[in-house]
């Protein structure tokens, strides 16, 4: 099969890819194309409707769909060229997808790879929930897409597991569309999503947050009749005694986001365990020379506007790469210390500025962040609080760095 | 009296205390940005949302398109705007900012499309 070559190829047309594809072609990269799945672009947020988006890259308020039409409108005034309904199967190390779209199966090269696949739901099957398989189950972002984009409602009475952000815009959607939604039922003693989303899709309108709380039984032969709901001790085990059943047709679970990164399997792409994205350097650069990583397939974020300025930051550095053919050495390592759960990047020259993401393992009130390295603080900063559903992320500045020895940042 | 607020203006979700009589707010803590007070002030007196919901298209692509409102509307008209919304209708292709419901309810905000939808 014919090899395509072209300067920059990017996985996936949604907000990450987008930003990256615009920002390549800004700092004159001229061959850019876009493969994407779906018929148009845009990704997730064609179902995001609600609004909350861009605050930070635009300053004003935006619903997905708004906030995803001006990079697609940017795209289209760059002429990015996008092959859409086209499925990327496989990375290779070389830098060589295999793709499916209308004209058959393709076989694609760049110089430089972008990987901006986003995420993807966990669902029941990961979870092993026991109980029968009735009708009425489904992750929060599929009864979003049903609601949203198909005109199909997915149940009147509705029990949610799991307070992830998508499940909590899920709770104030359905109400708004007359369902009554019985309880929002999470694991951990703290909940997963923002607090402004347990304000204004769970307070606003009386529904009911159990924490320790999951769900232990599924009943129903053809549809959905109930679930038992049970009480967890800090192991997250079921207490017995404190079973309950809740009478409902619907249950929606929002329990956590995966990167999509599966392509790249085989490919010999190094996977960082904590995040299930790849392990990146300061430029967002893969083990895979020429192969980058940004968006919610490298680690899930919160907040759209992120995941834009970061792929915007990856598409800065691929530039360099392709005009240079290769960026500085990355052998500093940055390591997540005491309660740091992740940290992107994982490597460092030592030598740049860079952007430090991470999440902290537990809440936390009045802490202080501080990155160390060779036992001298580079960074220390405070915040009010800490919460494992927010994203933190600072610069840290070149001038504070050290050419020589690991950092590490750790809250406490 | 004293109430602690998550205030929903943006992602910080900043945790604000507020000490009040009846709709005087006597003083302010743990806001990081002037919004967060407003917040505040407007929670006591007049508590606003903004609203997003889909409404049917004819001859489009999809058989719906999402809306929003332009400014918030007062927290208790939410379900009488959604019911008004509910009848809308409009035919393809549909524009983003497109007004299709100027006024809802006589609240002073309109109904706006958010997405391009093309036609078939």
């Amino acid at each position: 099969m014919n090899v395509e070559r072209h300067q920059a190829v990017v996985v996936g047309g949604g907000p990450a890819g987008l930003a990256a594809a615009i920002q390549l072609r800004e700092k004159g990269i001229d061959d850019v194309v876009i493969l994407e799945r779906e018929h148009r672009t845009g990704g997730i947020l064609r179902q995001c409707i609600h609004d909350g988006f861009g605050l930070t890259r635009f300053g004003e308020t935006l619903s997905g769909p708004e906030y995803a039409q001006r990079f697609v409108d940017r795209a289209e005034e760059l002429g990015i060229p996008c092959l859409t309904d086209t499925t990327v199967l496989t990375l290779e190390a070389d830098r060589t997808l295999t793709a499916s779209g209308p004209a058959g199966l393709r076989k694609i090269q760049g110089d430089a790879v972008i990987l901006t696949m986003g995420c993807r739901e966990r669902t029941r099957g990961a979870l092993a929930i026991p109980g029968s398989r009735p009708a009425g189950i489904y992750t929060a972002g599929v009864a979003q897409e049903y609601i949203n984009l198909r005109n199909l409602m997915v149940g009147r009475e509705v029990v949610i597991l799991g307070s992830g952000d998508i499940g909590l815009i899920m709770a104030r959607r359905m109400t708004l569309e007359g369902a009554h939604v019985k309880g929002v039922y999470e694991v951990q003693p703290y909940p997963s999503g923002l607090p402004r989303n347990i304000e204004q899709c769970l307070n606003d309108y009386n529904i009911p947050l159990h924490l320790s709380h999951t769900v232990t039984d599924i009943h129903g032969r053809e549809r959905l009749e109930g679930v038992t709901i049970s009480q967890v001790d800090e192991h997250f085990r079921p207490i017995p005694g404190t079973e309950e059943r809740v009478d409902c047709d619907t249950l929606i679970l929002s329990v956590g986001l995966i990167p999509a990164g599966d392509i790249a399997n085989g490919s010999g792409l190094a996977v960082d365990g904590r995040t299930k994205g790849a392990f990146v350097d300061e430029h967002y650069q893969t083990n895979l020379p020429g192969v980058f990583s940004a968006g919610n397939v490298l680690h899930v974020h919160d907040l759209v506007d992120f995941v834009s300025l970061e792929a915007e930051a990856l598409a800065a550095a691929a530039a360099e790469y392709l005009k240079q053919g290769s960026l500085p050495p990355c052998p500093l390592e940055v390591k997540a210390g005491k309660n740091v759960g992740h940290v992107i990047p994982q490597r460092i020259s030592g030598k740049r500025g860079f952007t430090l993401s991470l999440r902290v393992r537990q809440p936390m009130k009045k802490v202080t962040l501080t990155v160390t390295q060779n036992g001298r603080e580079v960074l220390r900063r405070k915040f009010p609080k800490a919460l494992p559903a927010e994203m933190i992320q600072l610069a840290v500045a070149a001038e504070k760095l050290e050419t020589t020895g690991d950092l590490e940042v750790s809250v406490e | 009296m004293t109430r602690t607020f998550t205030c929903i203006i943006c992602p910080n979700g900043c945790e604000i205390t507020a000490q009040y009589e009846g709709t005087r707010v006597d003083a302010i803590e743990g806001a990081t940005c002037p919004k967060g007070a407003d917040y505040v002030r407007q929670e006591l007196t007049d508590p606003r949302r903004n609203i997003a919901t889909s409404i049917l298209v004819e001859g489009g692509e999809l058989p719906l398109v999402s809306v929003r409102l332009d400014k918030p509307i007062p927290k208790k008209d939410i379900f009488r705007v959604m019911e008004a919304i509910n009848q809308l209708k409009v035919t393809a292709p549909t524009v983003i900012g497109q007004v299709v419901l100027p006024d809802v309810c006589g609240l002073g905000a309109n109904v706006i499309i958010t997405k391009n939808v093309a036609a078939l």
